[in-house]
């Protein structure tokens, strides 16, 4: 919520038609086949990016100058007229593709919630003001006495956060705390007797929490009615389009181990010194160091492991062996074994869970005593430059990692201690602990082939 | 111990924050807890009707707007001797709970959310397709505990605790219940010594019992400054021109008076070279850390209390007018290290998490985990919470009296059943009451205008 935009210069008198639509309900357009897969296409394009620049940690205001960019780039059309049109057809056709896992749900409703948040926070005040009533939100603003009384811990709250008071205005609304988890979790608003005060400047937080929750919700119908009429009425039309169009890019999950990557125990420490991303090889040092893991960790790891081809018997043997050292072989089976059938999906609810991603581990934010999360980002430079020798990257490498850490590219920065660690050059980036893990394998592997032949 | 159990899943729960109370191991008597005892408190000492009361918020009442099948379905669940641990235990009322505890004795019972449907009968619910097994109600809990603050405390580590590192309770609990009330707006809170290390709190008014997991999570944010762990050196980041206005508070009104007037002596936190150069880690400037250890080197005696004179020198230097913000920021970083509240925060973030009943007694220690009046929490002192052998050695000498009495009243259990009665049971009672009877007419006016239509 950074920024001053008090001045902002006032929507042009052309686009005073609403430019954010809420797509509250589905347009009765006409599209070509074609537009129906370009627009789809370049929406994605953009919801990608979003991504990527949320798994490097890019700021507010950072990400609202690259959804202004991208949305450019890609949403624009050559009539006019189209525009508005392209934005909301674009957004029902990747509702279809991306309704019809729980997964796929989870995906989209982050990025299209971020899109929207961004666009949001791009628009005039009076043009955020018209979508706050076109969404029905019932909050008042505070009076100005009542503004008065509250007015130095306001002002405090805006300091804390890096703004002035007049930043968002002077207008404030009066809201329950629940309505805005996430600035009550960030501290950045003055919170007294259960009610919020909520600058002008963050009601793109109500209103994206609205606009998640209707979205959530239709993303739910909308599978319904997916699998229910539309799958079989379109199978030899849009079927095989909006199928084709979700896998093209959410990359492989890693929750099944290619067979060409299973691992054994007695490898396994000569396998964590070879391959293991920095995060794993950091937590499975810890794991051996004081036999035992925080829950962050041992999620951030078993999963990693699984993914890896570690099997669920080993993988309890493995886990045993280190905690039953602190707590016992029978305080393991009776308290942290569950956990681990829990990840290979053989308790609970039964999901067969995924290992985590860049992005999931990225944005963790692991407390005292936690050792996961990614060293990129959660390490002091100190300790990453130790661990970084410890792993064999060279000082001259040394170094241009630390450029992209400092520039928050973790990927990036992983990315190249790849390469110095292996010798080689690595143009795919690392998106996933488990590719550097698989591809480490295949780079080791055509090596000793290469040597032995 | 963060979520030592298994989490997430919709019938795994996570077991009781304090999960290293669990370490018990078979068949051991600990300092006079044994199921003989226990049957003898659970049949003359453990306050039922008390906790019945309290669990069914107003719900056991005669009024229409009572909803009868409230208590059934709240989850309760007991460790027993031999380790056996039931879950999803439920009762319909006083005595059947009463008869149950009394019959299994259990060594710990744990309290869990109110569900849908009653937990017991949970596999009924479960064939449909839509999960209506599910938590709806359930207390904002927090979870401290001592063994936490292991790398601030030099007088005992792990599981022990003395009068010297207790305070660091004390603090917390002053810290927490203050922002639930005044910011939060929440009147009903008890908090509970867990038996051994740590405090349990307990938030029961309506409004927090029927919090979702993300409003949950952003109050538990709310209250976290711990952003780093030893991976990343600070364990502190106030960044920003400012600090939110709680943070002051909590910093001008009890963090600061305990640290320069407590702590800092009774922890020697300055003491010899080791312990300073902890605190000098934290400041980012070589020329300032490296003249405070010039001075330091020099051990000379003084009267005064050498960590006092130290500190004084410390601030000295890093608040001089000439400093830069960040510099002066680190001295309140320093002391909010040492002194602010570390939560579990797996505990406070899901509805699903169990936590130790009240008037639990702690296997390990024996000590019953009795309110806590937050009001004179200073005056509370673990070492001299009553022991059930103590309690039970009172109920003896007293001799026995005339039926009906209340056999607590005669032992040092007393003031702690009252407290729990006059302080935070009947308050609570009342505001339930006056909530059945208003969401009721409520209820009642909206048929009414319905019927109209």
């Amino acid at each position: 919520m950074e920024g001053l935009r008090s001045h902002r210069k006032p929507a042009e008198a052309d686009d005073v038609v609403p430019t954010l639509p809420l797509y509250l309900s589905a347009p009765a357009l006409q599209v070509r086949l074609e537009d129906f897969e370009l627009y789809a296409v370049d929406r994605l394009r953009v919801l990608k990016e979003i991504s990527d620049g949320l798994s490097r940690g890019k700021k507010s205001d950072e990400m609202e100058n690259l959804v202004r960019e991208l949305w450019k780039l890609h949403m624009s059309h050559p009539h006019a007229s189209e525009v508005v049109n392209k934005d909301i057809i674009s957004h029902f056709v990747l509702r279809l593709v991306y309704c019809r896992t729980e997964e796929l749900r989870k995906w989209f409703l982050s990025m299209e919630t971020s899109l929207f948040r961004y666009r949001f926070r791009s628009e005039t005040h009076e043009a955020q003001r018209a979508l706050m009533a076109e969404f029905h939100l019932p909050y008042k603003t505070v009076t100005s006495a009542e503004y008065e009384n509250v007015k130095d811990k306001l002002s405090q709250v805006a300091r804390s956060t890096g703004q002035s008071l007049s930043s968002g205005d002077g207008i404030f609304y009066k809201v329950p705390f629940e309505e805005v988890p996430e600035l009550v979790a960030g501290r950045r608003v003055y919170i007294q007797k259960g009610q919020a005060y909520v600058a002008m400047n963050q009601v793109v937080s109500l209103v994206v929490t609205q606009f998640r929750f209707l979205l959530s919700k239709a993303l739910v119908l909308t599978n319904r009615k997916w699998t229910t009429m539309i799958r079989e009425q379109e199978k030899d039309r849009l079927t095989p389009l909006v199928e084709s169009l979700s896998s093209s890019y959410l990359g492989p999950d890693y929750s099944q181990p290619r067979e060409f990557t299973e691992i054994s125990l007695k490898d396994i420490d000569q396998v964590a010194k070879s391959s293991f991303p920095l995060c794993m090889r950091h937590l499975f040092e810890k794991l051996r160091e004081d036999h035992h893991l925080k829950h962050g960790g041992r999620m951030q790891l078993g999963l990693f492991l699984k993914g890896v081809g570690l099997k669920l018997d080993d993988a309890l043997a493995f886990w045993k062996a280190e905690f039953s050292r602190k707590f016992g072989a029978e305080r393991f089976d009776k308290e942290y074994a569950y956990s681990i059938r829990h990840n290979y999906g053989k308790e609970g609810k039964r999901t067969d869970y995924t290992p985590y991603s860049c992005q999931k581990i990225i944005s963790s934010m692991p407390g005292v005593g936690d050792h996961h999360g990614c060293p990129y980002r959660h390490f002091s430079e100190e300790n990453l430059r130790a661990a970084l020798g410890r792993m064999g990257v060279g000082s001259r490498a040394l170094e241009d990692v630390m450029e992209k850490v400092r520039n928050k590219h973790y990927q990036l920065a992983c990315t190249l201690t790849f390469e110095a660690v292996h010798g080689t050059s690595y143009v795919a980036g690392i998106n996933h602990p488990n590719q550097y893990f698989s591809d480490s394998k295949k780079t080791l592997e055509s090596r000793n082939n290469a040597n032995t032949a | 111990m963060a979520g030592e159990g298994a989490e997430n899943g919709r019938d795994d729960m996570i077991i009781d924050g304090s999960g290293a109370d669990q370490q018990r191991q078979n068949n051991l008597i600990f300092d006079g807890v044994n199921v003989n005892y226990l049957k003898l408190y659970y049949g003359k000492l453990f306050p039922h009707a008390d906790v019945f009361k309290w669990m069914s918020y107003g719900n056991d009442g005669k009024h229409p707007g009572c909803d009868h099948s409230y208590f059934g379905r709240r989850e309760f669940s007991f460790t027993l001797d031999n380790d056996i641990y039931l879950r999803f235990q439920s009762f319909s009322g006083l005595s059947e709970m009463e008869n149950s505890i009394r019959e299994k004795c259990p060594f710990k019972i744990d309290i869990g959310p109110v569900y849908s449907v009653d937990p017991a009968r949970r596999h009924a619910y479960a064939q449909g397709s839509d999960n209506v097994f599910t938590p709806v109600e359930r207390e904002l809990i927090f979870d401290i505990d001592m063994s936490d603050y292991d790398d601030v405390r030099y007088c005992c580590s792990g599981a022990d605790v003395c009068l010297d590192c207790w305070p660091l309770m004390t603090v917390a609990i002053k810290v927490l219940d203050s922002a639930l009330r005044d910011d939060f707006g929440f009147n009903h809170i008890l908090w509970v010594y867990s038996g051994r290390r740590g405090v349990h709190c307990w938030v029961c008014d309506g409004k927090a019992r029927r919090l979702n997991n993300e409003q949950r999570a952003a109050i538990a944010d709310y209250f976290r400054v711990y952003k780093g762990n030893e991976n990343s050196h600070k364990m502190v980041s106030l960044l920003g021109q400012a600090l939110h206005p709680f943070l002051v508070r909590a910093h001008n009104e009890v963090l600061k008076i305990f640290f320069e007037e407590k702590l800092l002596s009774t922890q020697n936190l300055l003491l010899d070279e080791d312990r300073y150069e902890k605190i000098l880690g934290m400041i980012p400037d070589e020329s300032i850390t490296s003249e405070l250890r010039g001075k330091w080197a020099d051990n000379r005696r003084s009267k005064e209390d050498i960590n006092v004179v130290r500190w004084q020198q410390l601030k000295h230097m890093l608040q001089s007018g000439k400093q830069k913000l960040h510099l002066r920021r680190c001295v309140e970083e320093i002391v909010f290290s040492f002194t602010y509240p570390r939560l579990d925060m797996e505990v406070s973030r899901h509805m699903n998490h169990l936590l130790k009943a009240p008037f639990c007694v702690h296997p390990k220690t024996g000590r019953v985990c009795i309110p806590i009046d937050p009001n004179c929490c200073e005056d509370f002192d673990p070492t001299a919470v009553p022991t059930l052998s103590k309690i039970l050695e009172e109920l003896n000498t007293e001799g026995s009296r005339k039926e009906g009495d209340n056999e607590w009243d005669r032992t040092s259990l007393g003031d702690s059943v009252r407290y729990f009665r006059s302080s935070f049971l009947q308050p609570l009672l009342k505001s339930c009451k006056e909530e059945i009877e208003s969401s009721y007419s409520a209820k009642l006016q909206e048929s009414k205008n319905s019927l109209n239509w």
